[in-house]
Formats: structure tokens, sequence, C-alpha cells
């Protein structure tokens, strides 16, 4: 079995049995996670870029040691600031990186688009490591791993995705994978952090978080980016926590279980307090341990394809 | 010297000429007969058989950005006039975002000065506001002196509506338009239109809505202030049906559209070719359906390129870093009559209208005539030519075009102005 396209670039239209075979892999290399030993000589002799555009601790973290793990060589290339500012455009970047032979690069970048640019600039296989408000596929994946691993399936699940959804990478790559994978996906949000035409996907759209917890089996909670212009977009911290905030009280009055994911960091107190992001049933600690098995079984899939 | 252009027809709705299968005799750069030319006529005059081909007045594209001064590295006024020589214009507008902006008249002497020995006719469009700011209104008496033809601060629409009010009052003096780059600020920045395209590809969104608003405040204060303004580079569907409204009304309202709002949609941007993003942005289909009836029932009154030169190096970078526009100046023509002509939308003498009367109208320029007497200003057009773009053979210095390898269908085989001629990719004194 292998996947059947060169890159990850995103999951729009990426197939089933590509997503099937990644969570299955990945299967396989959570349990080497478990083991004293981590490391499988499996990609020994490649060489792995990961090009950062920007800051990013826990994607660029798990990756690497993703990396590591399969025994790949590895090399971080972060560049701070736009190639605008910098001077090198992004063309002379990835040319020079080129031309030292690598295998591979793990690509993260503010613009949408550019792991798509560098599949045409370079001949390494291209990975997606989050691009714009574009998509971030190894993060889809590993939620879905997530939710496959605590509920034990994907078809026929309801997930919701709270928050942020027009400054989110996370969330279109979720919708699409999610979908393929015969998940029932709605999103939650004030109406200003939702795209205008995200109904023509085929997801349902609701702003009330209590309908949300009462409808789903799964809830995604995304960051709402505090740094960002995303601020813009809702009259306060408190007036969002408030009325799309999740804490013990709303679930407690819903008296519902449900699965709580989030792809971190988390802003405590403001998308989710701390007790429920620390409470028993969540998943969050385990999606950062699927997320490195997750890349591990990307990495392997795509590197010993050629 | 005598040149003859043997059996062509003629067009011009200008002047209700329609003749079939005619020849010229031009001596000197003036037309001397039309008709049936005696041997003594053809007598050492230089023949061009040009079987069936038409002649109409010379075709004028009043959007065009010659980026001189400033950015000489994209476009000089002398590669942007080949250009538009190539393409089949005997004339052009250039757009003021200059650097320095043409905000004075030593700028227009400058462009005049360049484009003084050139077939192709330039007239400089002035800066509605010094340095296009939006502050302090230009020197409009000076630049009109100086031979601007309408005044703008393209690239932005006019900052508030005080100064737009200003603007509009002083140019009425000189009858001439406030030519208008129509976006709200607030609303601005995105990388292309808001639709389904933006979320699937993650690229900061445009609405529509940031160009309706300002037409609709431009079409208010035209009717508010009666002068004229003309709105740039129409994209929006709510647009057209606006200045469709305001033209019912008697408001001083004309309009624009550039070749790629009436042949792309923003399906094209899917494949993030920095190549598809220009502002206004390519919209959706529906867009595209209003435009088409919008200059089929007058709506829109012109067809103008925003030839928009770039070098290289700015639109081979990441799609949201690359700066907006396309150069058309050479594909105008073909990509009009393929999407407009030959899909039946408009008449041979509609195109005329579109692509050389009209946008003479708006800027208050004669229309060329094409009778004994007149000083010969042409285009050869071959409307049913097939050919293929190809972006190296063209004039201009810049190269950003999405168009590069697209078949169309029409084109101009030559022009002829101000004694010179433009012929088989050659310039030459007749």
């Amino acid at each position: 079995m292998s996947l059947s396209s060169r890159h990850l670039l995103g999951l729009k239209d990426f197939p089933k049995e590509d997503i099937q075979l990644i969570l299955d892999t990945a299967t396989t290399f959570r349990e080497i996670l478990e083991r004293p030993i981590k490391k499988v000589p499996t990609l020994q002799g490649k060489t792995v870029v990961n090009l950062f555009y920007e800051s990013s601790t826990r994607t660029r973290i798990s990756f690497e040691l993703a990396e590591k793990r399969l025994s790949a060589d590895s090399v971080n290339f972060a560049v701070s600031g736009s190639s605008v500012s910098k001077g090198e455009t992004l063309k002379d970047t990835v040319k020079n990186i080129e031309a030292m032979k690598v295998d591979m690069i793990v690509v993260r970048h503010a613009c949408a688009g550019v792991p798509l640019m560098l599949t045409k600039l370079s001949d390494s296989n291209v990975i997606n490591a989050g691009d714009g408000i574009h998509e971030h596929p190894t993060q889809g994946l590993l939620d879905m791993y997530s939710i496959r691993e605590k509920l034990g399936k994907l078809e026929g699940l309801k997930v919701c995705i709270v928050g942020d959804v027009a400054h989110s990478r996370v969330a279109l790559s979720n919708i699409y994978g999610l979908k393929t994978m015969g998940v029932k996906v709605s999103v939650c949000g004030p109406s200003t952090m939702i795209p205008k035409f995200l109904n023509e996907l085929g997801v349902d759209v609701i702003h009330n978080i209590d309908e949300a917890i009462q409808e789903n089996d799964v809830l995604n909670v995304l960051r709402i980016q505090l740094e960002r212009k995303a601020r813009e977009y809702f009259p306060s911290i408190r007036e969002y926590s408030k009325y799309f905030g999740i804490d013990r009280e709303r679930l407690e009055k819903n008296g519902k279980e449900i699965v709580i994911l989030h792809p971190g960091p988390i802003n405590r107190g403001v998308e989710i307090s701390s007790e429920v992001a620390d409470g028993s049933s969540q998943i969050i600690l385990q999606q950062v341990t699927n997320g490195v098995a997750v890349r591990m079984a990307v990495l392997y899939l795509l590197g010993t394809l050629n | 010297m005598k040149v003859v252009l043997k059996n062509i027809n003629i067009i011009n709705p200008h002047q209700n000429v329609n003749e079939k299968n005619v020849s010229i005799l031009i001596e000197d750069g003036i037309f001397k007969n039309i008709g049936r030319l005696t041997e003594a006529e053809l007598k050492d005059a230089k023949v061009f058989e040009l079987d069936g081909k038409y002649i109409v007045p010379g075709f004028f594209d009043m959007h065009v950005h010659l980026r001189e001064p400033g950015r000489e590295d994209e476009e000089t006024v002398v590669t942007g006039c080949n250009s538009a020589a190539n393409g089949g214009f005997t004339g052009i507008a250039c757009m003021p975002n200059t650097d320095p902006a043409i905000d004075s008249a030593e700028v227009v002497v400058l462009i005049k000065k360049q484009s003084a020995n050139h077939l192709v006719d330039v007239y400089p469009v002035g800066a509605a506001t010094v340095g296009r700011k939006g502050e302090v209104l230009s020197p409009m008496a000076e630049l009109k002196d100086a031979g601007v033809v309408g005044f703008s601060d393209d690239g932005i629409a006019i900052k508030t509506a005080s100064i737009l009010k200003r603007s509009l009052e002083y140019a009425k003096m000189f009858n001439l338009p406030i030519i208008e780059h129509c976006e709200d600020e607030s609303l601005a920045g995105g990388a292309m239109n808001e639709s389904i395209n933006s979320t699937l590809l993650g690229l900061p969104p445009i609405p529509s809505v940031a160009e309706d608003l300002i037409v609709m405040r431009d079409i208010l204060m035209a009717e508010y202030t009666d002068a004229k303004v003309h709105i740039a580079h129409i994209s929006s569907k709510k647009s057209v049906e606006m200045v469709r409204e305001a033209k019912k009304k008697g408001i001083r309202v004309t309009a624009e559209v550039a070749p790629h709002h009436f042949t792309l949609t923003d399906d094209a941007v899917k494949t993030y070719d920095t190549n598809v993003k220009m502002n206004p942005p390519l919209r959706t289909k529906s867009d595209v359906d209003e435009i088409i009836k919008g200059l089929k029932d007058g709506t829109i009154d012109c067809i103008a390129s925003d030839h928009a030169p770039h070098s290289l190096e700015e639109k081979e970078m990441e799609f949201e870093y690359a700066p907006n526009g396309i150069i058309g100046l050479e594909t105008q023509i073909g990509l009009a009559f393929t999407e407009l002509y030959h899909k039946k939308v408009l008449s041979l003498e509609q195109m005329v209208e579109k692509l050389s009367i009209n946008p003479r109208k708006i800027l208050n320029l004669p229309v060329p005539e094409i009778k004994q007497g007149e000083i010969v200003n042409l285009t050869i057009l071959d409307v049913d030519a097939v050919w293929t773009v190809d972006k190296k053979k063209f004039l201009s210095k810049s190269a950003n075009t999405p168009f590069d390898k697209r078949l169309l269908t029409g084109k101009s085989i030559g022009v002829i102005n101000k004694a010179m001629m433009f012929f088989e990719s050659k310039f030459s004194n007749i």
C-alpha cells in the first residue's frame, strides 16, 4: 500500500484510502512511541528540511521528533519575517535548499499556496505544516486519529468545529478530512468568524454553543488568536468566553459526555476553561502524542514512495 | 510618401460609414482618396493587399500604466507605446500612479516629451489630489493646460467624500471626468474576491461590496455635483446594475471594463498563479454575466486594459505578497473579439464604439475620421485571424499575463497614425 500523491499539501480531494492508510500506519508508530527505545531506521539516509517561515513551537518540534524517530537527518530552517522584508525570495531560498540535495521539505508559511508553489520549485516531497489560513493537513489527520482512537470510529460521528473558523488553517483541513471519512461536520462561532460562503462546503453553521454540545459527539475547539487581526472580529474576550467558551458549568448544564479536542496552544479561560482542558475525558495531550505518530506516518509513507 | 491599402472594408459608426471592398490612398499621413483608385494614384505607391480586412478609427485604451517616471524597469513611455501599437492602439491614456505621481505639469511634460515622436498618442491622466494622498486637490488647471484628459487617484479611490466632491466640482470647470478606482479602503487589502473560492484557497478576501460602496458614493456625488465620473475597471454585478440605473436617471456616469473581467472568473485563482492577481479581483460567473449584459445594453461604455506591468521578480512571489495587475495592451483586442464579437455579444460597429469612439468621447478627444483630407489614424483588423498568445513576442517590457498560450480569434495586424505605420512588427514612416 502506498499513497497516491508525492506531497501532502492539504486534505481537499485527498482520497479516503490515503487517509485510512496514514491513520493505520500511525497506529503502528504510536505503539513504537510507547517503547523504551523509540527510534526506527526507516528513513535512514533521508534528509528533511523543516522550512518554517512562521514561528511555531509545537508543530515544528512534533515534526522534528517524528523525523528523528524515523532516523532521518533533519535540518531546521527558520526564517523570521517575510521574504519581502528579508530580501531573499522564497524561490531563491527553496532553490538553495534544493541545491543541498534534500529529500523532503516540511513547510510552514503565513501565505496560502506556498506549499503548492514549492512543489513547482523543487523535486522534494513537500509536506504542508500550515499555510496561511488555508490548510494544516497533519493537524487534520491527527485530530481524526485522536477521535478514532477515543471513539473507535469516524464514520457516522458528528463533529463541530468551534471558534474562529475564518482565520483557521485547522478548520478547513478538519472539514475536508472528516467529511471524506463520513463524519457530519458543523461549525459554531460568532458570525464574523465564519466565512460567508462556508455552507457551500456542506457544513452546517450554528451560533449557539449549547446546541453544538447537544448535537455533537466531538467538539474541536479552535484557538482564538488573540495576537492576530482576529481580535477585531469580536467585541471582547469576556463576551467571547461567555457565549462561546466551554467550561465545566456549561458541560454540566448540558448533562452530556462530549469529547473535546484543541489544537493548542490553549488560551485558558477564553475558549476553554482550565478545568475542562485538564479534565480526564479530554484528549488534548493525547493529540500531541498522536501528532508525532501521525507525522511519522506521513513522513514514512512519502519518504519511502520514491 | 504614398501608401495604398487595397481592398479593405471600412467601419466607422461615428461617421456612419460602413463601406465594403474599397481602397485607400494615403499621402504623407493624410487620406487622399477613398474608393476606386486610378492607375495614376497607384503609381509609385507602396501597396498593401488587405483583401477583406477592416479599417477602423484607431483603437484607444484609456487605462494604461506606463510606469515612467519611477519604475522604468517595468515599462517606459516608449515600450508602453510599442506595446500599444503592437496591440492595435493608436492612442492611450496613462494613469497617474507613477513615482512621482502625475500631479504636476512637469511630469505631464516629461511623458508628453517621451512620446512626442511615437506613433501612439499618449494622454496623461492627472492625479486628482497631490501625491494621490486624498488631502489636497492637485493643480488641475495647470495639469489641464499641460495636457491631461482626466483626473484620478487610481490604485485607490479618492479618499474621502469631501475631497471627491471638491474634485468633481473643480474638474467640472474643464468638463473633464474624475476616473475612479472604486474600492472602500476599510474593506480593501485582501488577495482575491470573497467567494467560496477565497475560503477554499485560504486567501484573504476582498468583498465585491467594497467596489459597490464606492460606485454608489461616486454616482450620488456625480448626481449632486452634476459632474462627470468615470468608473474604471468595473467588475461586480451590483456595480453594473447601479451604473445602469444612474444612466437612466441622466447622471453623468460612464464605465469601462477590462478584458480579464469578462473573460475569467475567480476559479482561475485555484492555481495560485500570481498573474491572475489583480485589483479589482477576478469575480464570479454572475458578475461576468452582468458585465456581458452591461456591455450589450450600453451600461458599460468602453473596454480598457488596465495594463499594469510588473517585473518577473515581483510576480514570482507568494500570492498574498505579489503586486496586483496584469499587462493587457497586446491581448486586449484578441480577448475582446474572441469573447464579445465572435460570441455575438457585440456587433463590429459596437466593438469599434467600445474600443475607439467611446473612450475618446469620455476624455473629450476627437474621434478620428476616415475621409479625404483627414489625418490617418486607424487600426487594420483581421477579425477572423486565429492566433496563439506568445508573451515572448510582446513589445511590453513586462510579461505578466495569465493569457500566454491562449488561443484567440481576431487581432490587429497594423496601425497608422502621425504619418507612421506599424505593420508586420515594424515601425516605418509613411
